[in-house]
């Protein structure tokens, strides 16, 4: 029987430890609303997705108020967008017009996102792909609900420089169409290299083609709790330091797979994976900057952060794992800037440059996120760094992404605000050599051989 | 039988469980278990209980065993044993 010194861990850790059950994210297959007539598509995506959804935000709050562990978000990830609109989608508004659908549809069923704005074009584009890219400006300035993302590159395929290129100009077009707002359409939209087949976690969330029709899928966070339970092991060796996060991974995404499995009864929607992610809110103490260094480094960014990171992601998977039978996703620490208040002091301390947060992304699990970078970086110089992000996923076979803000108007030294959970985040500094006519070669890299690793 | 936790934390005064206890029986909820001790200076009460006979939804009971506590100072919560179970049971 349960005691009472269990309850009250449980409860200090909500109470004080910033624990909570992410996100339910409810993926819907759209495949089945694709067809030649625009207007009927948008109809159908709009009566799929609110039919299926209807009650996705409703049971959220009835399952939080019952286990008394918030769930912050619900959410929707759908088919990716250039796949349902390839048959009718001819323009770039055509598109736009399918965003404000989905825009409509996630307003009404009360989400605070939808993500499947997507394109995968890994080895080259169709003329509907990159019909959708050149959408994305338009469609995430006219929309608050929607993310987006393009996945540019994977370890079997090589990396799609055409597309690259093309990012580079989409992420600073983005940005201009949302100047007025710290250039915040940026947070909605990732570069990915290796996207996992399915992934609910935003702004790169959506459901892959390998899914059944409808799924339900929990983020579970809580760095928060890590950060506490390791004030108690201070001076401790590494082993001590291991077993202490596993433990409490463990206890977390035990907390995620009760809520997966309620979710899923309860909306009549089969269950599948947890996201077993240490993903942190600007809030106070609820941030991966705070857990590096309660591991020991000074500030997030000293040497040695990169080999903490590495321990932490490793045993947040390793407990993890053992909490549930389906994990997936994009499972480990998430780091991003503007959404971690740690990371945010690292970086206005200088302690934390871009070319850190880099190599970090090598042992992290996904990529350059949410950086704030001079309004007048160069649209190949964003190419550039997202280059270099999908080749270290590519190389080491592993999901990498860049998100980037160039906020326009401001420059080292300022601080852009993006609000919400999207939080906010000093300017960091960009090499200023360019990288111009690297960019602008054509044609794609090749994949990487898989032998001689050195 | 559907088990739930009530937890019952804040300053010791006289009558906590009975004003607690009063409110459950009116509900039709039967306690089945009481532990109580001291946590870092404060009142800790655990009770496990079982709503299956209640004559209310369990969105009520919660919101008003808030309010029972809210009246006597202390923090009252009810939650279903199984983010526990989960949590702390292999």
């Amino acid at each position: 029987m349960i005691n009472i010194m269990e309850v009250a861990e449980t409860n200090k850790m909500v109470e004080q430890e910033n624990l909570d059950v992410r996100t339910i994210t409810m993926g819907i297959s759209l495949l089945d609303c694709a067809g030649p007539d625009l207007s009927d598509v948008c109809d159908r995506i709009y009566r799929k997705i609110t039919s299926y959804a209807k009650d996705l935000v409703v049971t959220g709050e009835e399952i939080a108020r019952e286990i008394g562990v918030p769930i912050v978000n619900k959410r929707i990830s759908i088919t990716p967008v250039s796949l349902v609109g390839a048959a009718c989608c001819h323009t770039p508004d055509d598109y736009v017009q399918i965003c404000r659908t989905l825009e409509r549809a996630a307003l009404d069923v009360g989400v605070n996102f939808i993500g499947g704005y997507s394109a995968i074009v890994s080895k080259g584009m169709t003329p509907s792909d990159e019909l959708l890219i050149r959408s994305i400006p338009k469609a995430l300035s006219c929309t608050e609900h929607i993310c987006s993302s393009v996945n540019v590159g994977s370890t079997k395929t090589g990396i799609n420089m055409d597309a690259v290129r093309l990012m580079g100009q989409i992420v600073k077009e983005t940005a201009e169409r949302t100047k007025d707002m710290d250039s915040s359409g940026c947070t909605r939209l990732v570069v990915l290299c290796n996207a996992p087949d399915d992934n609910p976690f935003m702004a790169g969330a959506y459901l892959g083609v390998t899914e059944p029709d409808a799924v339900i899928n929990v983020g579970v966070s809580g760095p928060g709790v890590v950060k506490y339970a390791l004030e108690s092991v201070r001076g401790e060796s590494f082993e001590v330091l291991c077993e202490t996060i596993k433990k409490t991974a463990f206890k977390i995404t035990r907390v995620g797979q009760l809520v997966a499995q309620e979710a899923a009864r309860r909306l009549g929607v089969p269950f599948g994976i947890i996201d077993l992610s240490l993903a942190p809110t600007p809030a106070i103490g609820d941030s991966v900057a705070d857990i590096l260094e309660e591991i020991g480094v000074e500030k997030a960014g000293a040497p040695g952060t990169t080999a903490a990171l590495a321990l932490l992601n490793d045993q947040v998977k390793k407990g993890g794992v053992m909490a549930s039978s389906y994990v997936g996703g994009l499972s480990g620490a998430f780091i991003p800037v503007s959404e971690d208040q740690g990371m945010i002091d690292a970086a206005a301390a200088g302690a934390l440059t871009i070319e850190k947060l880099e190599a970090m992304t090598c042992v992290c699990s996904v990529g350059l996120d949410m950086i704030a970078i001079p309004g007048d970086t160069e649209a190949s110089t964003i190419s550039g760094i997202i280059a270099d992000e999908a080749a270290l996923g590519m190389v080491n076979q592993k999901t990498t992404a860049a998100r980037l803000i160039p906020v326009i108007g401001k420059t080292v030294g300022d601080h852009a605000e993006f609000g919400g959970l999207m939080g906010h985040a000093p300017i960091m500094p960009v090499n200023r050599f360019g990288c111009g006519d690297f960019i602008n070669r054509k044609g794609r890299i090749p994949a990487p051989l898989h032998s001689f690793k050195n | 039988m559907e088990k739930c936790i009530i937890t019952v934390v804040g300053r010791d005064t006289v009558g906590i469980i009975a004003k607690v206890c009063t409110y459950l029986a009116d509900a039709g909820i039967n306690i089945l278990d009481i532990s109580q001790t001291i946590l870092s200076g404060y009142f800790n009460m655990m009770m496990i209980v079982d709503v299956s006979g209640s004559v209310k939804s369990f969105d009520t009971v919660v919101s008003e065993l808030e309010e029972v506590g809210n009246s006597i100072g202390v923090k009252i919560k009810c939650q279903r044993e199984e983010i526990f179970d989960s949590m702390h049971r292999i």
